[in-house]
């Protein structure tokens, strides 16, 4: 398949801090003992899409990033790290790397995503259509720890039913409407002229952005050049084409037409061979006509991830602790582990020491060692860390090197590495930020702590 | 005798449906109210005279096909309900045998009369009154052609009743896309924009009466927060079968203001979310249902029954009393054993002949209705049309997509023109034309035609003009004739040229949506015109009011479109203005009237505010050129005598703001006149307390930061803004 695959994975981003840090960009940020940036390049492996670039918001981060890639997928995928510099937006980092952009189509994923949809699907859907822009869909997950309903649990429960206000044609492969975001709060107001062109359409609140893309190439360079402010693709650049879907002339750009004709007399021929394979699933003529006729041409399509899915994106403290339950627990698929039958993973390296226990939906690195007991549930610990007797981790993240002595509890926290624990300390929904030393006897409730 | 058998097969039908109540532990009696009434003016000048449901459909008056499927659909009682014309209703229902009737089987039909009733409301709050409704019901209006089943439906809305309670009524819709360029079904009706949940089949939201000025749908944030999931459907169209609980009664008992069944009632419902009644679609995939609105669906409508969509309410299935059962030929040409037809007579496809009725040579008859007992000369030219009984058509006639009512006369060599409707005993005279898209009849036009008021028949001996409105008509020969202005007699003198009886006029807006509605299909110029208003359309409105997210293009569009409407509202009230200056037209209904343009506009007050000012200075303008006294001295006599006016839209600062901003655009742009004179006329828009200090001095102050070009006025007018101030650290001192 010619698509060119540009990965955005970010730098070190604010809203994850302490978590990240200019040591530990977003990408290479653990999650079950795995970089992120590895989910959502395994995935695109498995899916033969092995050409891609990577963009990554800063030297630093960019050089960390490359130099891990480098050395994990070496011999498995062709990847380019580029270096943009921060706070462009998801459109702006495009933007910037425009110019590399070779291929008939651009398959864009956030670096944050953790899915087992495959892209090469969402690649698909956009081929056969002959589509502009294919978003990825799925249904928004459920936050917070299912187990436990938190404060935090309450304030989303009432909320996640409004992320996004998605409007879909008839046969669920077209988007018509599109608002996302901050936006929601408002009555939805939907065009006329666009029900009255398909006749019927489905508006759904229960979709999430995925934020995976495929583009079509020509469109996306022009829409980026034209509109010099859009600085987010899930804000800003989708819901333009979808809402200029229905404009007969295309607006934007004297080069265009040109351009796409020539560009569509090689997609109609790839089309072809797209939709001999998949005839029987192809849209029925009819809607593809009145389509194709009352929108000038141009059109935005959907590809729905099923229920049974996973996907979700890691882009705020409670989504990290929400795909680390997960990626141990019931999609455990995803880790790339094969689960013991206590369905927990402790590497052989890791030291027990007598009456010390690890639930079900655990994970324990290499090279730790854990005292006397101990009790470990439904955590991810990192390598090399040093625990002592008596301690009990719950529902909590430990990476690298931290090192907990007696008689420590930590309950839905995160450790960051290098982190010391001293005797005692207790620690609830907290967040502990690399090389932070927690006093003797402390006691820490839903607090952020990090090294000055 | 086919009356007999008809009925008995309808008998077989109600049986069937019998049984299957059974199953369902014998709920009580099913009922339905028929409501033998529009409650609209569709269908005139014919309704004048007989009640729509009484009209001829292919041979048969509509009620009988709506009470002939109520049976079928194994419904036990069913309540007329007439208003206008109820006698010919009561008539017809005791004649035709409905009436009366009770027993196994069959359906018992019960009149029920009031006359005060002027919509539908009305009429089920009488019905509720009177105490006849004991279970649920099917709501149909006399008008509605349709085979379906009830029996899922129904089904359906008994199980929601079981579990919901607040389940109040199921209404059946069925797809029909409109069409993209007229917005119309082929029912002619307007396209409805409905939101329905998917799975339980709720409806959420319902807009019928599209006006395309409004562009968006708008969804309440509610209705999406407690259903994830809903679909939006232009393409359903709304077949006025429901079926109702009790409460529905009660709840038009309860909001005494609720008239119209959908735009009152349905929209009532679904706003208000205090009661929590809930409505229910049934989307009808197989089977037949349409109601009759206008002559565009009376057409389309009897086209189905000939084409045998219905069946089994067909011709030759169902046909009517008195007459010789019609026998249905190849390419659906249905004709009564007694027809004389002449061997040179052309019958074309899609055609029904009633019985006694003669057609002479040369005769081409196509997909046309010709009713019973007429007597058509040689080479008459008939297409597309509906000619009820007894009428007379002269040699060398052509009438075509029109409706010829009962009794008319055409005189030899008449043409009707594509989409007129005759009504009783018009005669049409020798060699005359009828345009296209006119109505003629008897009956003069009732003079006091309040839109407003859904009269379906207005008492016919009020409100009549003395003298009837007459459009000219012209005649074949180019000669120039008047319109005779007999009475029923209809006098040779005059029946020789011109036409018997009066030509109505379409009200204002009807002029322009005659087309809509009419029999005559839309022709290939207005298909043009809509097709090039819509690509038009396409380049200008890019969604660029898209409000979240405006980019630099779009937002300037929007606002160039806004400067417009604001222009032509300028415009409008200026006019409105002016007539108020020339007849005296008192204040308050002046107000009233700007109001009225205000929200025609959807514009805020302060828009007003400067609009009326604008017109005020206006006036003054052309007094001063007229009579050449000074500028100064007329604008203060303008202002003094409209200070009232003004004062009523200068309630708040904003406003007063908005008037400033006005007088200054004006004197720099339309009427420069002005410029010199501002520093005198503010002191005077002061004291006149058209404006108050406050304003002024908000005004100053914005200017201040603005360019020089814009600070001229504030310069020239400095002395007064100085003196304000000076007045209002005064007032703060003493106090």
């Amino acid at each position: 398949m010619d698509f060119q695959v540009v990965l955005l994975a970010g730098g070190t981003s604010e809203t994850l801090s302490p978590l990240v840090s200019r040591d530990v960009p977003k990408a290479l940020l653990p999650v079950a003992n795995r970089p992120l940036l590895s989910y959502p390049l395994d995935l695109l492996e498995a899916s033969d899409l092995k050409d891609l670039i990577v963009v990554v918001e800063g030297q630093e981060a960019a050089r960390l990033v490359g130099a891990w890639v480098s050395s994990a997928y070496l011999d498995r995928l062709r990847v380019e790290v580029v270096a943009v510099p921060e706070d462009l937006g998801s459109a702006g980092a495009l933007r910037a790397i425009s110019k590399r952009l070779t291929a008939n189509d651009i398959l864009v994923i956030s670096g944050d995503l953790v899915t087992d949809v495959l892209p090469g699907a969402v690649a698909a859907t956009h081929r056969r259509n002959g589509a502009v822009v294919t978003a990825l869909l799925c249904s928004v997950p459920v936050s917070g720890p299912s187990d436990t309903p938190s404060s935090s649990g309450k304030d989303k429960a009432k909320k996640p039913n409004r992320l996004n206000i998605v409007g879909l044609d008839k046969t669920k492969q077209f988007l018509l409407h599109i608002v996302s975001g901050t936006e929601v709060e408002k009555d939805v107001r939907v065009h006329k002229r666009k029900i009255q062109a398909v006749g019927q359409m489905e508006i759904r609140s229960d979709l999430m952005d995925a934020h995976l893309y495929a583009f079509k190439r020509t469109i996306l360079q022009d829409v980026l050049e034209q509109k010099e402010a859009y600085r987010s693709i899930r804000l800003e650049v989708l819901p333009y084409l979808v809402r200029s879907q229905l404009r007969s002339a295309p607006s934007v750009g004297n080069g265009r037409p040109v351009d796409e004709t020539g560009n569509s007399a090689v997609l109609s021929s790839g089309n072809l061979q797209c939709l001999s394979q998949h005839r029987v699933i192809a849209p029925s003529a009819f809607k593809q006509d009145v389509l194709s006729r009352s929108c000038g041409g141009h059109r935005c399509c959907a590809y729905i991830a099923p229920k049974s899915k996973y996907c979700h994106r890691l882009n705020s403290i409670q989504s990290y602790s929400d795909i680390n339950r997960d990626v141990i627990g019931e999609a455990s698929h995803l880790s790339g582990y094969s689960f013991s039958a206590h369905n927990n993973i402790i590497h052989p390296s890791c030291v027990l020491g007598s009456k010390t226990t690890i639930g079900p939906h655990c994970i324990l690195a290499e090279g730790s060692q854990l005292g006397d007991k101990c009790s470990v549930k439904r955590s991810v610990i990192g390598r090399h860390c040093r625990i002592g007797s008596n301690v009990k981790i719950v529902n909590s993240v430990v990476m690298n090197h931290v090192v907990i002595e007696d008689g420590c509890h930590i309950q839905g926290s995160v450790v960051c590495n290098n982190v010391q624990l001293q005797e005692r300390a207790v620690l609830k929904d907290c967040q502990i930020g690399a090389g932070y030393i927690v006093t003797t006897g402390s006691e820490h409730k839903a607090e952020s702590l990090a090294r000055k | 005798m086919s009356q007999k058998k008809s009925r008995s097969r309808g008998g077989g039908g109600a049986a069937a449906a019998g049984d299957d109540h059974e199953d369902l532990a014998r709920p009580p009696p099913l009922q339905a109210v028929l409501l033998a009434d529009s409650f609209t003016l569709k269908f005139r000048p014919i309704t004048l005279e007989r009640p729509k449901v009484l009209l001829p459909l292919v041979h048969m008056p509509m009620i009988e096909y709506t009470l002939t499927w109520l049976e079928s659909a194994g419904v036990d009682e069913a309540f007329v309900f007439c208003c206008a014309h109820s006698n010919q209703v009561k008539e017809y229902l005791e004649k035709s045998g409905w009436a009366g009737r009770a027993g196994a089987g069959s359906m018992a039909v019960t009149a029920v009369e009031s006359h005060d009733a002027i919509s539908a409301g009305d009429a089920l709050r009488v019905i509720f009154e009177r105490g006849l409704i004991h279970g649920d019901f099917v709501l149909i209006s006399g008008d509605t052609i349709s085979n379906m089943s009830l029996k899922d439906a129904l089904r359906e809305h008994m199980d929601r009743k079981k579990k919901d309670p607040l389940a109040v009524m199921t209404m059946i819709i069925k797809h029909s896309k409109p069409s993209v360029l007229t917005h119309q079904t082929r029912l002619g009706t307007d396209e409805i924009v409905m939101a329905i949940d998917p799975e339980t089949k709720e409806l959420l939201y319902y807009e019928d009466r599209a006006d395309n000025s409004n562009l968006y749908v708008t969804i309440d944030k509610d209705i999406l927060s407690n259903n994830p999931t809903l679909q939006l459907h232009n393409d359903m169209e709304d077949c006025y079968i429901d079926i109702c609980s009790p409460e529905v009664l009660s709840l038009f008992t309860d909001n005494f203001d609720y008239q119209h069944l959908r735009r009152h009632f349905v929209k009532g419902l679904l706003v208000d979310d205090i009661m929590g009644y809930k409505i229910y679609t049934h989307e009808l995939r197989s089977g037949y249902a349409a109601r009759i609105d206008n002559f565009r669906s009376y057409d389309t409508v009897s086209k189905d029954i000939i084409q045998r969509w219905t069946y089994p309410m067909v011709p030759d299935v169902i046909s009517n009393r008195n007459c010789s059962e019609s026998r249905l030929h190849r390419q659906a040409i249905y004709k009564a054993s007694d027809v004389t037809l002449s061997h040179s007579a052309q019958i074309g496809a899609n055609s029904v002949v009633g019985s006694a009725t003669s057609i002479g040579d040369h005769c081409r008859i196509l997909n046309s209705v010709i009713g019973e007992g007429c007597t058509i000369g040689k080479n008459v030219v008939i297409n597309g049309s509906y000619v009820w009984d007894n009428v007379v058509i002269e040699d060398g006639c052509q009438v075509s997509n029109s409706l010829v009512s009962d009794g008319v006369h055409l005189r030899a060599g008449a043409i009707v023109e594509p989409g007129c409707v005759l009504s009783f005993n018009v005669e049409v005279g020798k060699n005359a034309l009828v345009l296209a898209h006119s109505k003629v009849s008897l009956l003069p036009q009732p003079s006091n035609e309040d839109s407003d008021e859904e009269l379906e028949y207005a008492d016919t001996n009020s409100g009549v003009t003395d003298s009837p409105p007459f459009s000219s008509m012209r005649s074949n020969g180019d000669q120039a004739t008047v319109p005779s202005e007999e009475d029923e007699s209809g006098t040779s003198e005059t029946g020789t040229c011109g036409v018997v009886g009066y030509i109505w006029t379409s009200g204002d807006a009807g002029i322009l949506e005659e087309w809509r509605q009419s029999i005559a299909p839309i022709s290939k110029e207005k298909l043009e015109e809509l097709q090039h208003a819509v690509s038009e359309n396409d380049g200008s409105e890019d969604e660029s009011n898209n409000p979240t997210l405006p980019d630099k293009d779009d937002s300037s569009d929007s606002a160039v479109e806004d400067d417009d409407l604001i222009s032509k509202f300028e415009k409008e009230v200026e006019e409105t203005f002016q007539r108020a200056m020339g007849g005296g037209v008192n204040r308050d209904n002046l107000i009233l009237e700007i109001n009225g343009l205000r929200l025609a506009y959807s514009l805020q007050h302060a828009d007003c505010a400067g609009a009326v000012f604008y017109s005020v200075m206006k006036s003054a303008l052309q007094a001063a050129q007229s009579t050449n006294d000074s500028l100064l001295k007329t604008t203060a006599e303008a202002l003094g005598k409209w200070k009232d006016l003004l004062r009523n839209y200068t309630k708040t600062v904003d406003e007063e703001m908005e008037i400033l901003l006005k007088f200054e655009e004006m004197c720099q742009e339309t009427t420069k006149e002005f410029s010199p004179l501002f520093s005198k006329i503010l002191p005077f828009l002061y004291d006149t307390e058209v404006i108050s200090e406050d304003a002024i001095l908000r005004w100053a102050e914005e200017k201040e930061h603005a360019d020089e070009s814009d600070k001229v006025f504030v310069k020239q007018s400095e002395a007064f803004i100085q003196w304000l101030k000076e007045a209002e650290e005064e007032d703060d001192e003493e106090e």
